[in-house]
């Protein structure tokens, strides 16, 4: 407890020092990026630490309103969260040391340093808050600095209103957190007092089932408006790209799952005991979220608006697990709820480290070659062959590819899948597997996205008008990516013992684990259930790949032969150029007409014939616009019947004083009449 | 510890790598059979190798490591599942390294890269070719695993030794739910392994080809790997079909004694099969590319009529 405490104090001690150092700008973000790392460090070994040996402990600060102190809990369920999001944090801020030293001589970083130092801590607090107030005090401090961080670079329009945007739907959901705790605290002391305002109190009360569903549905939409779960996710996409790489990279990372970590923490801890539909619709929100989350990917050209709408996916694919797992609790099935709990949360780690890496892979290009269109790119991995690979690193592990870690999970979750035949009643039985499809369908989508982003950012020839001086990143970004992909890679290739560490959890939870070891040399297989079941070995797969590429790489280079280099082979017409390339517009055009029905898209073609013939245009115009349906469908009537009805109420607004007394006259009058 | 399965694992690899070119030169023989044309012989993909094997590597100058590294990881995935796919006996010491969801996501990594090398070169071929190949394969994709569902749980595993074991064992009456899933396979194998109506692993045209565009780069003994890759391949889905559709006469135990017979077999078995695939191919017309979402699609609706079926007859 203590180590977790004393590193929020130094993150903020990171945050109150910045201004000191105004004017040093270069020591202010060596020192407190430094400051950062090491506070991630000590929180991580100390989330680590409390995961593994399964502790809990508490401690109660008086500070907050009078008779209300806040009270802390940290348990292992906190203590994974806490990992998580200390993990990535520590890699992220070593890459932000050099990342940040890109707005040297640009704009003063102190604001940036600042907001960073408190946002990390309010993530770390939200965590282990243990009352209601504590938690929404600690979730608006992690909204409101994430806020001024989006609006960085607040020159541009599009970053301010991706800003507003973001504010307003983190605060719609912040509302509906704040009635769901306020259902719970109510009903927990029959709306008489304010000490049911501890999640303690809340623990041990017993909800009658509408109350806990209302309370249930509320912090579900709170919570998915903070994760980006479709239909509630249009603040994502327009958010994470514009805000700097670094932050982008802990945002979808590590601040959507804080939502996450709500879900379980409300389902599963607080409330308990329901009803197998809670689970099925955050089964179907997972299922919707992470196929259209993909295919509205596939089809940005923006990196980081790409990057961005697969944080959408893979959150779809994180609840995808905790909603199966809620379905097998309802029906008392440990097990199978255990195994697609770890499926959830071993995902939810998996997705911080690769997409923490994607993000600091796309902010090294952009730091290279201030571009986000990839249209504009190619050819990087000439020029930026580390900032390549590690890309690529991501890449691999975010397709679900063997032997990185995206793999174990969507393996998992498929493993959870296929045992959901054991369930009881006929409809459960026929619809559950056709998730496992639409999983599937993602995997597979995802990987043609990703094949896109990696080809037309890195390979081919670039693709650009302008011709910047590209230079490779910096040692400590390439320090931060180094480690994100190491630990994808160790992830993957031993994920017994990282259940092994996280089998507490859903111990505690659920109330049962997953027997990962049988047999001997136990700890290579992942045997989830028995291994007559299913069984996978990452670091046999890995070994064994290894071993073919490298005898048959030496096999065939004992005789040295020659290698000719020469210019690509143009079939023999003109001369062949960057123009002729496939781009992301082309590389999805046939995803995009087969499911062209979900977008909104205008697509044109303008020819402009020479006088002689139209068969021999002068110039081709091509321009093609994809929108998010949802915008159409679900904001833009809530936008304007909430502009209507403000006009309306504006009405009462004349500016004479004398009204306002008349207001507040009646208002008086009516309380008086009815509160007596 | 047993010492006889690890040989029948070693040489189930050592025959999985030399009959591969065999089969494909069969399925070549039949096909210049049905068309009327004089074949080339059983053993013309081994001399292609040969040749290929013995040429010097000629690389575009703008080649990265991605495209030069990408026929071993083609080549190196292939030797895996070859190793893990039961052929000859179940009790197979690699198998419960990896389980058939393992073995889809193999054949993914082997692709994810081949596109990519599609794109490194910057022709519009390759790209044409990869966007392509990932199109289909996003298709094709949930159809298979469905497909693979539908058996397993019949058998109540996702390992293939297992699922083979259980069908082995099971009575010798095909299931409706099996049927399904075995229509489905077909379907889907078609796709994976890039035969008409999918793809034409024979073209060089521009319009019509897949797979090839992305590899129209590559020479010497990149190719070499890479066209032995893709026989290995083609045996392995057919290896695949026949021991979780058709597993009789597989050996059960891990017993050497067994091994001849299986080898037998399963020669006779994959010869059958080559030539429904000629019988297939010689009958279809290659399918324009957006026709295939409606192939693909019926065989993801005739997995899910297995597993439905699966639910209400069995």
């Amino acid at each position: 407890m203590n180590i977790i405490v004393s590193s929020v104090l130094l993150l903020f001690l990171s945050a109150l020092l910045a201004p000191l150092f105004k004017s040093r700008q270069r020591l202010l973000i060596n020192a407190s990026f430094l400051l950062a790392a090491i506070a991630s460090l000590l929180g991580a070994a100390g989330g680590i630490w409390v995961v593994g040996a399964g502790i809990t402990s508490k401690l109660i600060l008086p500070v907050g309103l009078p008779d209300l102190p806040f009270h802390l809990r940290l348990d292992p369920l906190a203590g994974f969260f806490i990992t998580v999001i200390c993990l990535l944090s520590l890699f992220v801020s070593l890459y932000s040391i050099g990342y940040v030293k890109g707005y040297l001589g640009k704009r003063p970083v102190t604001s940036l340093v600042v907001f960073y130092g408190l946002f990390l801590a309010g993530m770390l607090m939200v965590v282990l808050a243990d009352d209601a107030l504590f938690f929404l005090v600690s979730w608006e401090v992690m909204a409101a600095a994430s806020y001024f961080l989006v609006m960085f670079e607040d020159e541009l329009i599009e970053n301010r209103r991706a800003a507003f945007l973001y504010m307003i739907v983190a605060h719609v959901g912040a509302i509906a957190i704040l009635l769901s705790f306020g259902i719970m605290a109510g009903l927990t002391t029959g709306f008489e007092s304010f000490s049911g305002y501890t999640f303690d109190a809340m623990r041990q009360a017993e909800f009658p089932l509408q109350w806990a569903t209302a309370a249930f549905l509320l912090a579900f939409f709170g919570f998915a408006a903070k994760a980006g779960v479709v239909p509630l996710h249009v603040w994502l996409p327009e958010a994470h790209p514009v805000a700097p790489s670094n932050v982008s990279a802990l945002m979808s990372g590590v601040m959507l799952k804080t939502a996450i970590y709500g879900i379980v923490r409300v389902s599963f801890d607080l409330l308990g005991g329901f009803p197998w539909w809670w689970g099925a619709i955050v089964l179907i929100f997972g299922l919707i979220s992470a196929v259209m989350g993909v295919l509205y990917a596939l089809m940005q050209h923006d990196l980081k608006r790409l990057l961005a709408y697969h944080s959408v996916e893979n959150i779809g694919i994180i609840l995808i697990g905790i909603g199966l797992s809620m379905i097998f609790t309802s029906y008392n099935m440990p097990l199978l709820a255990a195994l697609a709990l770890i499926a959830g949360l071993y995902h939810t780690m998996n997705h911080a480290l690769f997409k923490g890496l994607l993000f600091m892979g796309a902010g090294a290009v952009l730091h290279a070659t201030h571009e986000r269109n990839m249209e504009e790119m190619g050819g990087l991995i000439h020029r930026m062959p580390w900032t390549a690979a590690l890309f690529l690193v991501g890449c691999v592990s975010i397709s679900a590819l063997p032997p990185f870690n995206g793999f174990v999970s969507e393996w998992l979750t498929f493993q959870a899948f296929l045992l959901s035949p054991a369930l009881p009643g006929p409809l459960l039985k026929l619809l559950i597997p056709l998730g496992a499809a639409l999983l599937a369908l993602t995997g597979a989508l995802a990987a043609a996205c990703f094949v896109k982003a990696f080809g037309v950012t890195f390979l081919g020839h670039w693709r650009g008008s302008r011709n910047p001086r590209v230079q490779e990143a910096g040692p400590t970004m390439r320090l931060g990516m180094i480690l994100a992909a190491l630990m994808c890679l160790f992830l993957g290739i031993l994920p017994t013992a990282i259940i092994e560490w996280m089998d507490i959890l859903t111990e505690q939870l659920v109330g049962d684990k997953i027997g990962t070891t049988a047999g001997a040399f136990g700890w290579m297989w992942l045997t989830p259930i028995a291994s007559e079941r299913a069984s996978y070995s990452g670091s046999t797969v890995f070994l064994g790949i290894l071993a073919v590429v490298a005898v048959v790489y030496l096999l065939l280079h004992v005789k040295p032969s020659a290698i000719h280099r020469v210019p690509i082979w143009d079939c023999g017409f003109a001369k062949i150029n960057q123009r002729m390339q496939y781009n992301a517009a082309s590389f999805s055009m046939p995803i995009r007409r087969i499911f062209g029905f979900l977008f909104n898209i205008k697509e044109q073609v303008k020819l402009t014939p020479r006088g002689v013939h139209p068969a021999f245009p002068m110039r081709l115009n091509y321009y093609l616009r994809i929108r998010d349906r949802f915008w159409g469908w679900l904001y833009k009537p809530v936008v304007e019947t909430s502009f209507r009805l403000s006009r309306r109420v504006g009405r009462l607004q004349q500016g004479r004083i004398q009204a306002y007394l008349i207001y507040s006259f009646i208002t008086i009058i009516v309380l008086l009449v009815f509160s007596r | 510890m047993k010492v006889y399965p690890y040989i029948i694992e070693f040489l189930q690899i050592a025959i999985f790598l030399g009959i591969a070119p065999a089969f494909t030169g069969w399925v070549r023989m039949l096909k210049c059979w049905t068309q009327g044309r004089t074949s080339a012989g059983l053993f013309q993909p081994y001399r292609d190798i040969m040749k290929l094997f013995s040429k010097d590597v000629i690389l575009a100058d703008n080649a990265s490591w991605i495209f030069r590294f990408t026929p071993y990881l083609i080549f190196g995935t292939a030797v895996l599942a070859g190793g893990i796919v039961p052929m000859l006996s179940i009790d197979l010491p690699i198998t419960s390294t990896a389980d058939v969801i393992v073995l889809v996501a193999l054949f993914a990594i082997a692709r994810f890269f081949t596109a990519l090398a599609g794109m490194d070169i910057g022709t519009a071929f390759g790209g044409m070719g990869s966007s392509r190949e990932m199109t289909i394969a996003s298709l094709a994709e949930p159809a298979m695993l469905m497909a693979i569902f539908t058996v397993s749980l019949a058998s109540k595993s996702t390992s293939l030794s297992q699922m083979v074991h259980v069908i082995y064992s099971g009575q010798s009456v095909l299931r409706p739910s099996l049927v399904f899933a075995l229509l489905a396979f077909i379907l889907i194998a078609l796709a994976e392994t890039g035969r008409i109506p999918v793809d034409n692993p024979a073209t060089h045209l521009e319009l019509t080809m897949i797979h090839e565009a992305m590899i129209l780069e590559y020479s010497g003994r990149h190719l070499a790997l890479i066209e032995w890759a893709n026989m290995m391949k083609l045996f392995l889905f057919t290896a695949l079909g026949i021991a979780t559709f058709f597993p009789w006469g597989i050996a059960a135990s891990g017993d050497i004694g067994f091994i001849p017979a299986a080898l037998l077999i399963m020669m006779l078995k994959l010869g059958i099969a080559g030539a429904g695939l000629v019988l297939l191919e010689t009958g279809l017309a290659k399918m324009r590319i957006f026709r295939l979402t409606e192939f693909l699609g019926s065989a993801f609706l005739l997995a899910t009529l297995g597993m439905l079926s699966y639910f209400i007859l069995e």
